[in-house]
């Protein structure tokens, strides 16, 4: 990278410039009035980089403002929205909004509520009173409820919630309050970088293989058995089947598409490519006529043409 | 000098061939290491250092005491590989060597690291160091910066730190552990934009009319150091904006949105 750089008393001239060229944003300040500036080279900045003045613009996420100057605070893309001047880190905890979807993981229970961590600066917050609980859909929440929490969920389990809303503090609730939430089971768990799943219309994916994925917001993604349709009804909220911790039988074929399916979006993540329901599928497709094992996507040359074939196909 | 090494020849080069202001060689690998949200693996000449960031995420049960309601808290942890220093020599946790390193590396990014934006949360700095030839503090600060940056975590500036020492009347830059033991040395961390310093420390007694050169010296090598790392984060983060616009998925993400 660098071999033997020197420089004595004549250099610091040098060095002086490059400590400058960054001070008046000129250059820069241009750079943001540019028409085209969301155009198709995306501009890069690293922290303490002056991206524009302040009075001009508005400072956003990723920067500060230090007297005159709107500084970027953390490495990434820099985006603009009128004057509102933003910088998005590529690679970084996940951001929680109101109404996502989410895969979690239970932390702890506490009274009245249980910690779920699902990737973000805090641990989420699941109150018992945004469960569906047992007997009726909408009751009252008895101290008995509050009593047999570990029934519902307990240390460990995993569960898909959405966010909805945010405590004072920054820490987000959840609520499970729809029949497609809940625990999980059947299934594996894949992480991925949160860039990486964008906002879809639906984030419950069936693929024909036999396998369903919910995509989390956060990069948790659950890879699981497909579930029985119609397997509850309007009314019949099934709370023995919704809380179980109880697998069920799984035949062979459907554990290889499982870990198959989980090893391409690995794959996937490694190589930095956004998640897409169309994009699994035809990778799937590939890695049926590929016939190899599971395992094998995961070696460095499987994994690159699986990559190189999808960029093809694009 | 009673060193029975020759530190500075006659032609001006010290043992290891350099001149007195010239850096070893830096490479900087931004591999993914487990489930670090940041990483890098950071050689300095012979000293190597991989530093991990997990973070910010919520406090564990036993340490949440220590948060605090408006600002997360900084958790630095240092091991040093037995294989890596001079002296084969197994050191716990608790090794008061250690603990004053990591305490030191601590309140250097505490005003770097803008902590007010995760309250409640912890950032853990996990550093191992694999080989040791002098410069630990600086390699380990300047990995952890890189680290840092990596994961996502808002920083006013960079920290850049370099050792500087003097030799007679000398000064020196990037000292090795045979130079340590020998010349009086001073650790300069600056923040390059600003060109302030958030750290010197001075183990060794230091003529008080020697420090300025020595000082300016190093925070000269600092921005040195400084474009050196801006350029690789670049590159790496350039690398991943590539993949993510360019690659196959863009392709299909725009494609849905179409339909």
């Amino acid at each position: 990278m660098l071999s033997f750089i020197s420089f004595s008393s004549q250099h610091t001239d040098s060095t002086y410039h490059r400590s400058t060229r960054h001070h008046p944003d000129v250059e820069d300040l241009m750079d943001v009035d540019d028409d085209d500036f969301s155009g198709s080279e995306p501009k890069l900045t690293c922290p303490g980089e002056t991206i524009t003045s302040s009075q001009a613009f508005m400072r956003g996420h990723g920067t500060y403002v230090d007297k005159e100057d709107v500084i970027a605070s953390v490495v990434g893309t820099v985006e603009r929205v009128n004057k509102l001047v933003t910088v998005r880190a590529i690679r970084t905890r996940y951001n929680p909004e109101v109404g996502d979807l989410v895969v979690g993981r239970i932390t702890e229970v506490q009274p009245r509520r249980w910690k779920v961590d699902a990737n973000s600066r805090q641990d989420a917050i699941l109150m018992l009173s945004s469960v569906n609980l047992p007997g009726g859909v909408q009751r009252r929440k008895l101290e008995s409820d509050e009593l047999q929490m570990r029934n519902f969920f307990e240390e460990g389990d995993l569960l898909v919630a959405e966010v909805q809303a945010f405590f004072s503090d920054g820490a987000m609730s959840l609520h499970t309050r729809s029949l497609k939430y809940g625990k999980l089971r059947n299934g594996q768990l894949v992480t991925v970088p949160p860039i990486l799943v964008r906002r879809l219309k639906s984030h419950f994916i069936s693929l024909p293989c036999g396998v369903d994925l919910i995509l989390g917001l956060n990069g948790y993604i659950w890879v699981s058995k497909q579930a029985k349709d119609n397997d509850q009804g309007e009314e019949g909220f099934d709370a023995e089947a919704v809380y179980s911790n109880q697998n069920d039988d799984i035949d062979n074929a459907t554990r290889a598409a499982i870990s198959r399916v989980g090893n391409i979006i690995r794959v996937f993540a490694d190589h930095f490519v956004p998640l897409t329901d169309t994009l699994l599928l035809e990778a799937y497709e590939w890695v049926i006529e590929q016939e190899g094992d599971a395992k094998y996507l995961l070696l460095g040359d499987t994994g690159d043409a699986l990559v190189a074939a999808m960029s093809i196909r694009g | 000098m009673s060193s029975r090494v020759e530190l500075i020849n006659a032609g001006l080069l010290r043992s290891d061939g350099r001149r007195p202001y010239e850096l070893r060689t830096i490479s900087i690998n931004f591999g993914a290491q487990g489930t670090a949200d940041g990483s890098v693996t950071y050689s300095h000449g012979l000293t190597q250092v991989r530093v991990s960031v997990q973070g910010p995420h919520e406090a564990k049960p036993g340490t949440r005491r220590e948060t605090f309601h408006d600002r997360a808290t900084l958790n630095v942890e240092v091991q040093l590989a037995p294989f890596g220093v001079g002296e084969r020599r197994r050191r716990g946790r608790g090794d008061k060597r250690l603990l004053e390193l990591a305490a030191t590396i601590k309140s250097t990014f505490e005003p770097v690291v803008q902590t007010h934006l995760y309250p409640r949360s912890t950032i853990d700095i996990f550093i191992h160091v694999l080989q040791l030839d002098g410069g630990l503090l600086p390699a380990c600060i300047n990995a952890s910066t890189l680290a840092l940056a990596t994961a996502g975590i808002p920083l006013f500036d960079f920290v850049c730190a370099i050792s500087g020492g003097v030799h007679g009347t000398q000064p020196l830059l990037d000292l090795t552990t045979v130079e340590e033991n020998d010349v009086p040395s001073v650790v300069v961390g600056v923040m390059p934009r600003t060109g302030r310093a958030t750290l010197v420390q001075m183990e060794t007694r230091l003529h008080m009319d020697r420090f300025e050169d020595v000082f300016r010296v190093a925070c000269d090598a600092g921005k040195v150091l400084w474009s050196e790392m801006r350029d690789a984060l670049r590159e790496r983060t350039g690398d991943l904006v590539d993949k993510l616009e360019a690659g196959p998925g863009m392709v299909a993400v725009k494609e849905t949105e179409e339909t």
